[in-house]
Formats: structure tokens, sequence, C-alpha cells
């Protein structure tokens, strides 16, 4: 039991587990899976499509994270991109060519990449902190973004970019086999080459691992430039979903989300090892936890309160202090209804 | 153990009694009394993990005592935090100096008792009394300078300056002779006798032994967290000493002495050829070369180019003069992987800050190296735990477990685990910046005896180390270093300490063309 | 066999001034850049704009329009010094805003309200000091739950704006005094009292050194026996209180309170501290220095606004300033690094 327990998986899917039980219990249509037209409808497939951005962002992160970095940059890139996508879909005149469409993407998700590549510059060559070489970008990001889309909203009507984040394969979103691909990509980088390792000694000691001979720049560089270009996609999915470039709305505190998704799933922000199955788990977590606000009635505009519980929660329960804390306080509860009789019934 | 109470109650200005703490999993320290007197230099000897530093830190209250007493002035006190056992009289000067280097060198004396007027700082009276402070101890110094501006050597003296400013009756100094040369030791020492006339108790913790000789009184002795006794020192030498502290008899490091006279064959190439490498501000451009098989010691003292030298063949550092030869052919090592993939390994005199991966495993910890010079394509399974296993046994690493947290271990072990992480590599050369400091006398040997072995194997390596007696043991030639140049090279078996000692004072001086 | 002295132990006295200033005050050399930065820019606009660009009144009003960043980014200096960072400032403001603005609508007088808007922030700023103090939750994440926190409290209180008529209040921002062409108001003299009390507070008080030891060495200044803990979460409720007190100026300066109010405004006042010469490590920097990113932020803004491009281009070039300071910061630090 201790030992299922000791895992580091065990807490993150305890809290996703318990929210969709609480949301099961409330109201038991949450659970309730419908077929429709050979698709699956209803909330839990609402979850798996809708946390695609927050899932390819937060695996990004939690590279970046392993690193011992931060990237604040990642919902400007979302801006940029989605802007730069529609903006050569909407000034192409043909909206619906596959072409057009794979120079748009191709060329949005390059400009993620170059952003990732910017502040993988900033850090890993000029060697500035990376909250704050990540802060410029997610300051000028959404001003660029501006500048693309003229100071407007930019709408568009294609089907096959809507399909991307709307449309469905063998019964699930799209979006959702998306999050797999790269789920399973990042995984199989990290895990199947030497890759996690090296990450994780540079996420520990930069300079050790640098005299060790790993080659720390690169690796730091290669993290910032996947979460780039991960944020670069899921900019796409996020202007995909309402067809529009909103450079101000567009992955607006995903970054928060993000990091907290990957905080959620057990991986320390003092960086070294990282999991990539606990971000997926935290990932999934915060969506369903949004969605249970929603369902539950609150504006949307209130979710942070919840949000801020939750943050707190997260991090009263990674934190060791709180842990021996409340460690100590069944001894505390028992010595104190041992001393009342109704305590010393209860207890034998 | 044996002390009569009746003796020690009169002068004793802090007695500790059967002190307990209690880890998870371990007594750190059981039972242990120590007695401090007025006006004595008190040394705490005993290895890695003999629970000196757990012992210091229930002295000034950084660990609560799970069971003991603490009497200061005949008082029996608790306390909870260094600010108490401060106003008790206790102050500590750390190993890593602990002063806030971003602040004055006055701020850093008087931080937390600024003199005040009229609800404000004075500055200037704040200032003038951490010159008086200093002027004190002997020291000279603009207060109003950054401290990160000064050397460890007189921040230390600043940490102590400022234990005087909270009236210390009792100064612990934790190991604050392991990074100072020479001549700041001396200062240290001559800050501590007039100390020690004032009547201040002073507890030194060191890992030098002719330093204990040299300025203490008398020593506690512990070893694994259980008190061996109290000694005064004229009743000791040096040898009854190591003996208390390790419990059994170290015939080991003096059967390597014949090492030194082992013929090196210098026909061939050297392994690395430097020339007139330097690095501007840094280290003036000198030559070095190393052959296979050879052992070449480095002395000098810390700040003498010895690390930086080092730096520069181990591609820590860019060297921007002159040029270096690997096996014969011309090398550029613009970083350390580069020196790496040409055969150099290089172990820094950091082990924490510079070597280990505290959070990942020891195997993890050993194939780094190998792992590193692969890229991304993992080594296999089976592979690595071949490698592990090999290395684990043929350094001795306890716990032999290769699941292990590298940072449970002592320090000894990770210092064997860093050595394992370097030969997995197969180098050609093996650069070992004081592999042995802070460790206890049983790692040394067995990593001394080991330098000895492979070079006897054909391993090229170059060995820094502050101790002349192991350097002079190990190596088959010298090259002495001071003022960040070399000043001459010695074969070790015409030479003993003294003459090594002389060459650095007075050589150096004559070469200075 | 030591006593053989090698080196010189005492330094040597022969210092060139230069050497002395760089030993003694090299923390101020970043504030320095600040300044000359935003005297550049002032240069480069009156050239550009054929000397039409600067004038009382335009001075004037840089202080009037950036009095509540300025209130923030003292605030946020102090969190800072301490190796600490506060994402809730704006969202606090906005909440602290939103919170009065309501109290006054039902009625409350206005010597009231204001207290209860700063003690809303202290309390605040008060529980991200405890995350960050008693459960070690790193300041960046434990602020970001204050910032949720105030960000969604403040459209619990209303989901729309409330106009603010309580007089009051808002003569902290009609009312101006005039000095000939310059004007200041009561918005601007607060934010001025805040910096100088704030300056006074970090340069002679124990509780200001402490800030600095704790920014530069917390290992350090918990073994020197300095009250650490109490320390950081003072800065954090000060850093709370100021964004209260932003709250009130900012409603002043608006005339109503909107929860949409601050979004991004910590950012701008991080960007503000960090371009006024304080290094995000901790330890080392000034209040003075803050303010001078203020200026330089409501500079870039005022030239923006005169050119009558897109607005866009403030953010971008407040990145793009940000991106220099820090360099610069970088290689002062990695130059003093390879001096010891």
């Amino acid at each position: 039991m201790s030992a299922v327990m000791k895992h580091r998986l065990f807490w993150p899917l305890v809290v996703l587990l318990a929210l969709i039980l609480l949301n099961t219990v409330s109201r038991p249509s949450f659970v309730r899976i419908t077929v429709h037209d050979g698709r699956l409808y209803g909330s839990l497939i609402d979850i798996l499509r809708n946390s695609a951005p927050l899932m390819l962002v937060a695996l990004g992160m939690t590279l970046v994270i392993a690193t011992r970095g931060i990237d604040l940059s990642v919902g400007a890139i979302m801006a940029v991109s989605g802007a730069v996508a529609l903006t050569i879909i909407q000034d192409s005149g043909d909206p619906a060519n596959p072409a057009v469409l794979a120079v748009a993407i191709g060329t949005a998700v390059g400009a993620g990449l170059v952003c990732g590549l910017w502040n993988g510059f900033l850090i890993s060559v000029l060697g500035i902190q990376p909250i704050i070489a990540t802060l410029v970008l997610m300051l000028a990001g959404r001003g660029i973004a501006l500048l693309i889309t003229g100071g407007f909203i930019t709408t568009i009507n294609s089907d096959p970019y809507k399909f991307m984040a709307q449309g469905y394969v063998l019964g699930l979103p799209f979006a959702f086999y998306v999050s797999l691909v790269a789920i399973a990509i990042v995984a199989l980088i990290e895990r199947r080459t030497a890759l996690g390792m090296l990450t994780e000694a540079v996420g520990i000691n930069p300079e050790a691992s640098r005299l060790a001979g790993v080659r720390a720049r690169g690796i730091i560089w290669g993290a910032y430039a996947a979460s780039g270009l991960l944020a670069g996609f899921a900019g796409i999915l996020y202007s995909s979903n309402i067809m529009a470039a909103d450079a101000n709305a567009a992955g607006l505190y995903i970054e928060l989300d993000a990091i907290l998704a990957v905080v959620l799933g057990g991986t320390s922000l003092a960086g070294g090892t990282f999991s990539i199955a606990g971000t997926v788990v935290g990932a999934f977590t915060i969506q369903t936890l949004k969605s249970t606000i929603t369902f539950l009635g609150v504006p949307p505009a209130v979710t942070p309160v919840f949000m801020a519980a939750v943050v707190v929660v997260v991090v009263l329960v990674q934190s060791r202090r709180f842990r021996r804390f409340m460690g100590r306080l069944p001894a505390r509860l028992r010595t104190w209804t041992s001393r009342t009789p109704d305590g010393a019934e209860a207890a034998s | 153990m044996s002390h009569s109470d009746a003796e020690t109650a009169s002068d004793a200005l802090v007695a500790m009694r059967g002190i307990t703490i209690q880890f998870p999993g371990v007594k750190a320290l059981d039972g242990v009394d120590l007695v401090l007197r007025a006006g004595e230099v008190h040394a705490l000897m005993g290895e890695n993990g003999a629970g000196k530093s757990t012992l210091i830190k229930a002295l000034t209250g950084e660990y609560a005592v799970d069971a003991g007493t603490i009497t200061v002035a005949g008082e029996p006190r608790v306390f909870h935090g260094t600010a108490d056992a401060q106003s008790a009289g206790i102050s500590t000067v750390y190993q890593e100096v602990n002063l806030c280097a971003n602040l004055s060198v006055g701020e850093n004396v008087m931080l937390g008792h600024e003199l005040r007027r009229g609800g404000r700082i004075d500055w200037r009276a704040t200032h003038r009394a951490a010159a008086e402070h200093l002027e004190n101890l002997g020291v000279e110094l603009d207060t109003r300078t950054s401290l990160s501006t000064h050397s460890i050597a007189v921040q230390q003296l600043v940490a102590i300056s400022r234990a005087m400013v909270t009236d210390a009756k009792v100064l612990v100094l934790d190991e604050p002779t392991s990074s100072l040369d020479r001549s700041e030791v001396e200062q240290l020492f001559s800050v501590m006798r007039d100390l020690r006339a004032r009547g201040v108790a002073i507890l030194f913790v060191t890992h030098f032994l002719d330093q204990v000789f040299e300025i203490a009184d008398r020593c506690t002795v512990l070893r694994n967290g259980r008190l061996v006794g109290e000694y005064p020192l004229p009743s000791l030498t040096p040898g009854s000493l190591v003996q208390l502290m390790l419990g059994r008899e170290l015939d080991d490091l003096e059967a390597l002495s014949s090492v030194a006279d082992r013929h090196v064959d210098r026909s061939g190439a050297p392994v690395v050829r430097a020339t007139g490498t330097g690095r501007k501000g840094v280290i003036e451009p000198t030559d070095i070369d190393v052959y296979p098989g050879e052992v070449v010691g480095i002395a000098g003292l810390l700040g003498s180019g010895r690390t930086e030298l080092a730096r520069l063949l181990a591609g820590a550092d860019h060297a921007d003069s002159g040029q270096i030869e690997v096996a014969g052919k011309a090398a550029r090592l613009a970083n350390p992987r580069s020196a790496i993939d040409h055969g150099i390994a290089y172990s820094s005199e950091d082990r924490r800050a510079e070597g280990i991966l505290g959070d990942l495993t020891v195997a993890e910890n050993i194939v780094l190296g190998i792992q590193a010079r692969r890229g991304w394509r993992k080594l296999r399974k089976a592979e690595q735990d071949a490698v592990v296993a090999e290395y684990i046994a043929a350094l001795g690493v306890r716990p032999a477990s290769p699941s292990t947290l590298i940072r449970n271990l002592s320090g000894g072990n990770q210092q064997k685990v860093l050595l394992a992480r370097w030969l997995a590599t197969a180098p050609a050369l093996l650069i070992l910046d004081e592999p042995t400091r802070g460790i206890d006398v049983g790692a040394k040997a067995d990593i001394q005896r080991k330098v000895a072995e492979l070079s006897a194997r054909g391993l090229a390596v170059v060995f820094i180390s502050s101790e002349l007696e192991e350097v002079l043991r190990l190596s088959q030639r010298i090259v002495v270093m001071r003022d960040r140049r070399k000043i001459g090279e010695l074969a070790s078996h015409d030479v003993d300490v003294d003459a090594v000692i002389d060459f650095i004072a007075h050589e150096g001086q004559e070469g200075a063309a | 066999m030591t006593s053989t002295q090698v080196a010189p132990a005492r330094e040597s006295h022969v210092v060139s001034s230069r050497h002395r200033f760089m030993t003694r005050h090299a923390s101020w050399i970043p504030v320095f850049a600040a300044i000359a930065i935003l005297v550049a820019m002032v240069i480069g606009a009156q050239i550009y704009f054929d000397g039409d660009f600067l004038s009382p009144p335009l001075i004037s009003s840089i202080l009037l329009d950036n009095s509540y960043l300025l209130i923030l980014a003292v605030g946020m200096t102090f969190v800072i010094l301490t190796g600490g960072i506060d994402l809730s400032v704006g969202a606090v403001m906005s909440f602290t805003g939103m919170f009065g603005a309501s109290l006054l609508r039902d009625g409350l007088p206005s010597g009231v309200v204001a207290p209860v808007m700063l003690a809303c922030g202290a309390l605040i700023g008060l529980g991200i000091g405890v995350l960050v103090q008693y459960f070690d939750v790193q300041p960046f994440i434990a602020s970001l739950a204050g910032m949720f926190l105030a960000r969604g409290l403040g459209f619990v209180v209303s989901l729309n704006s409330i106009k603010v008529t309580d007089s009051s209040i808002l003569w902290l921002q009609r009312t101006r005094w005039h000095f000939g062409d310059w004007y200041v108001t009561a918005t601007g003299i607060l934010a001025l009292l805040v910096v100088a009390v704030g300056a006074l507070l970090l340069a002679y008080t124990r509780f200001g050194r402490t800030i600095y030891a704790v920014g530069g060495n917390e290992q350090s200044a918990r073994l020197m026996g300095l009250p650490v803990a109490r320390t950081k979460l003072l800065a954090y409720v000060v850093s709370g209180t100021c964004a209260g007190l932003a709250g009130v100026v900012f409603t002043a300066y608006t005339g109503a309170a909107y929860p949409l109010n601050g979004i991004g405004t910590e950012l701008d006042t991080i960007a503000a501290v960090v371009i006024g010469g304080t290094l995000l490590i901790g330890g080392s920097g000034f209040v003075v220095g803050s303010m001078i990113g203020v200026f330089v932020y409501g500079m870039i803004k005022t030239i923006i606004n005169f050119l009558g491009v897109d607005q866009s281009w403030t953010r971008i070039t407040i990145g793009g300033l940000l991106l220099l300071f820090v360099v610069v910061q970088r290689v002062i630090v990695a130059r003093s690094a390879r001096r010891r």
C-alpha cells in the first residue's frame, strides 16, 4: 500500500479521480458518453478535446522546467502562431486550399519555433534568467501578434482548418489525436534516448553537467525550442477552435495553467527529475477542473478563485513542511481524542 | 568520558551533556559530551559522519536536541534557533563564509546591531563601530567597500568580527582554514590566540591535523556519533589522534611511499603537452607535460593558479594563449566536452557544486560521463549495470547500491563515484583537483591507492592537493606554482615537504624577472 | 611549518578613486544606466519632434498617469530585493478597487473604505508571504495563487464596472496644484511619498537592511540571527499594501472600478523595477531606481502616443528595453564574478 502511495503518480491520479467522482456524484450525466453519427459526445470527450492546447504547452513546459527554467511566453507564442496562420489564410483568398493551409500551418509553427529558439538563445547563450528572458517575449509577443493582424481580430472561414480543433476521426476528436501524438513523441524522445537523463542532469546542476561533458547549452536551448514549437501547434488548435486570431485573448494565462499542470504532475519547479505521465494527468486535471467550474454554474470570470484554491492545495500537498505538519496531526488528534470518553470508544 | 564534574564545573563556559540527536533512521549523535572552557582553543575531531557538524548545529541552536542538556555559564539553556544561541554568547563562523556578499564590510559586521539615532540607522557611527571591531582583530579595511571585493580569508575575519559584536563568549570555527593559504591561516591563528587571551572559548573544527597541534589546547574526538573522549593535546601525537578518530591503524598510507620512485618512460609522446598555455588575468602562460603512467603533482597554495591551470587543460575555461598537444597532435580544447573527447577527464575541486548530481542515483552519476559522450544514444541496461557494478566494486563505494541517490552518500563515497564516472570514460589523462579534501581518512587512503594503481597501469594523472605530503607521495614529478604562474619543476624523490615549501617561498621571487 | 609568511596579509591602501567607487557603490551603476536611458530617450524625442516634445505639462502628466504604477513598483522592489517575486499586484490592485468602489456605493465613508482597501491588499500579501515563508512554496507560484484569488474575487464583487462618485476619492485625482506650467495631483504626491518612505525604510532601518541581507544570502541571514521569516513576510505585506494603495489611486484615476483593470500590470511593474536596476536574484537595487524605471515606462508610452503609432508598440518597446537591461546587468554580473 505504502509503495503505491509513494509512487509519484499516486497523488496526481487521486486528485483527477476525485474530481471526476465529484462531478459524477453531482451530475451523473458527466460520465455519460453518447454516440451520434459514429462520433462520441459527452463531458469527458469534451475534456479530451479541449485539453489539447494545454497538453501541448504543458509538455513543452515540462521539458523547460526540468532544465530549471520556466517559459512564460507560451501564451504569447500561441497568439503569434494563430495570427500568422490566419493572416496567411485570409490573405491567400483560398481558405480551403490544402496547400495554403500547409503553408500557413508550417509558417505559424515555424514562427513558434523561432520564438522558442530566441528564448533558448537568451537563456543558454547569454545566460539570462529564464523568468526574465521569457518575460520579454511575453510582453512583446502579443504586441507582435497585434501588428501581424493589424490590430484586428482576424476571422476566417475554412472547413479544413476548422477540422483540426473541431473535427472527428474514428469517433474521437482530432485534437485528442494531436495530444496523443505529441505525448508519444515527447515521451519517446526523452525516455527511449538518453535525452531525458541528460536533461535532468542539466536541471539538477548545470555546471557539474557541463564539466561531465554534457552539452548543457544545446539541451537547454532544445527545451525552449520544443516549448516554442509545441506552443505554435497549440496556437493553431486554439485559433482553429474559435476560427479567429485574437492577439489579446489567445492563450491568455495558459502559461500559468501549464505550469500548474506540470507541478500538479509531480515535477518540481526547482528542476531536475520530471514526469511526462504526471504532466499528462495534470493537464487533464486542470481541464476537468475548468469544466467542473463551468458546470457548477459559476460565472467563468470567477474561475480564477477556484484556480487559486487548487494552486494552494497543490503546493501545500507538495510542501514538505506541510506534509510533516499533517503527518503529526493524526497523532495529535489521537492524544486529544483519547482524553475524551467518546474518542476512546471510537478508537477501539 | 572520565571527567570529574567538580573540576569542570568551575571553569566550564559551555557544558553539553549526553547530547542525542535522532534523524529518521539514524542516531546522528548518541550521548555526546562537550565541555568548553574560557580561554581555550578546543579542537573537535572526527571523520566525516562522526557527528561534528551535528554537534555544532546543536550548540548553535540549528537543531533541537532529542536528549541531553546544554548549560551556558552554569545555566541550563534550550535554543530555538541561531538567534537564541547568539544571545547566549555563542557565535559561529562557517566553512563557506556565511555573510552577505552584496553588502558592505561594515554592514556585515554590524547587521542586526546597527547603531541607531532617532529611529534611523546612523551609518557613520555604525561604520566607525565596525572599523573598531575589525581593528581589534588587527584588520584594517575600508568598511564601506562591498564584501564581495575581498578574499575568503578577509571575509572570514569579518565573520569573526561580527561574532565579537554580539559579544561572543564562545566562538565556533567550522573548518575555517580549508580554503585559506598559509599566510592567511597564520593571520587567522594570531586572531585566535588573541581571542583566547581575552578569555573566549574557541571550538575549532578542521581536517588539518598539523593545525590542531599548532593551535589547540584540548580536543574532543567523535566517532560514529559517539564520544571517544576528551584529551589535552600535549598528551597526543598525530598518530595517536588519527588512531582515535579512525579506531584503526593506518598503514595503508605509508605503504604508498614507494610510488614516487617508480620509473616513468618518457621516450614516447606525452599524453598532453601544454606550451605557453595561459589566460589573461587568470594564469600566466605555462608549460606542462604528462607522460603515460606518470603522476604529475601540482604544488602551490590556493590561488597560486593550480586549479586555473587544471581548468585550462580540461577545457573548463578557455585558454587565450599557447597551444596544447594531445598525444603529439595539436588540439583545441574549447569546452569540457572537447577535452573529454581527447581523453582528458577533470574532477573539480568543488565536489558539491561541480561534481555530483545530487538528485540522480549512484548509477546515473557513474554513467553520466559515458552517456554525455554518446549523446542521445542510450546505454543498454545490461551494459550500464555491468559498468556500474564494476566500478562500485573496484572503488569500494559504500553503500554499494546503484539506486541510492548520491546526495545520501558521504563525501568520500561521492568522491569515489565521481572517480568512477571518469574512469568509466577510459581517459588517457585524469586531472584530480583536491580529490581528498574534506573526506575521511579511510576514503582518502582508498583514493590514493587507486591513483597509484591506475598510473602503474599506464594512466597519466595530474594530481592537485593542498596537502604536500600527499602530492609528494603520489607523484613522480611536481610542478610548483605561485602567484598564478609556474615557478619550477621538482623530481619528487629529491625533495621533502620542507624543501617544497622552501621552494614556493623563495624560488618564486627570484624567478620573477 | 607554517612560519613561512609568503604573501602580504593586508590589502593595498593605494586605490584609485574609480576603483574606490566601484568597490563601494557598484550596485548604483544600473540605476545610472536607467537614468542615462531616460535622458537619451527624452533628448532623442526632443530632436525627433523638432523640440516640440518636452514641456512641463507633459512631464507632469507622466507622474499623474503612472502614479499607481510607481506605488506598485515600490512594493515590488521590496519583494524582488528578498529574491522573490509578486505576480499578484495587478490583480490585487483591481480587486481592492472593486471592493472599495462597492463599499463606497453602499454608502460607507471614504475614510473607512480606503484603510479597508489597504488592509485587503496587506492581507493577500500576508497570505502569499505565509505560503512562501512557512510552506516553502516558490514565490512565483504563491503569488500566482494570490493573483488568481484576487482576480476571481474582483469578479465576485461585480462583473461590471462600478462608478465612483465619492468626492474625496475623486479629489485625489482632480485637484491639481499648479506651479507655472507644472502641476501635481494628490495621487502624484502620494506616489512620491511612498517612494520616499520606501527608500528610507530600505536604507535606514534594520528591517530594510535585513531585506538586502535576505536577498543576498538567505542562509547567511538566518545564521547571522536576523529575523528572516518576519522580514520576508513583511516584504510581501508591504507589496500587498502598496497594491491596495494603488487600488485607491487607480480608482481615483479612472473614476470607476472595473474587474478587468490591471491585467498585465504585474508585468509592467516587474519590467519597470528591473529596468530601474534591481537584480531579480535579489539583494541589489533601489526604490529610486524603480522610480526611474517607471518614468522610463511612462516616457515610452508618451512617445508612442506622440508618434501616433499603434499602442501595441509600447509592450514591444518595453520588452526590448527589458531585454537590453537584463543583458547589460548580465554582463556586469559576469564581469564582477570574473574579477573575483
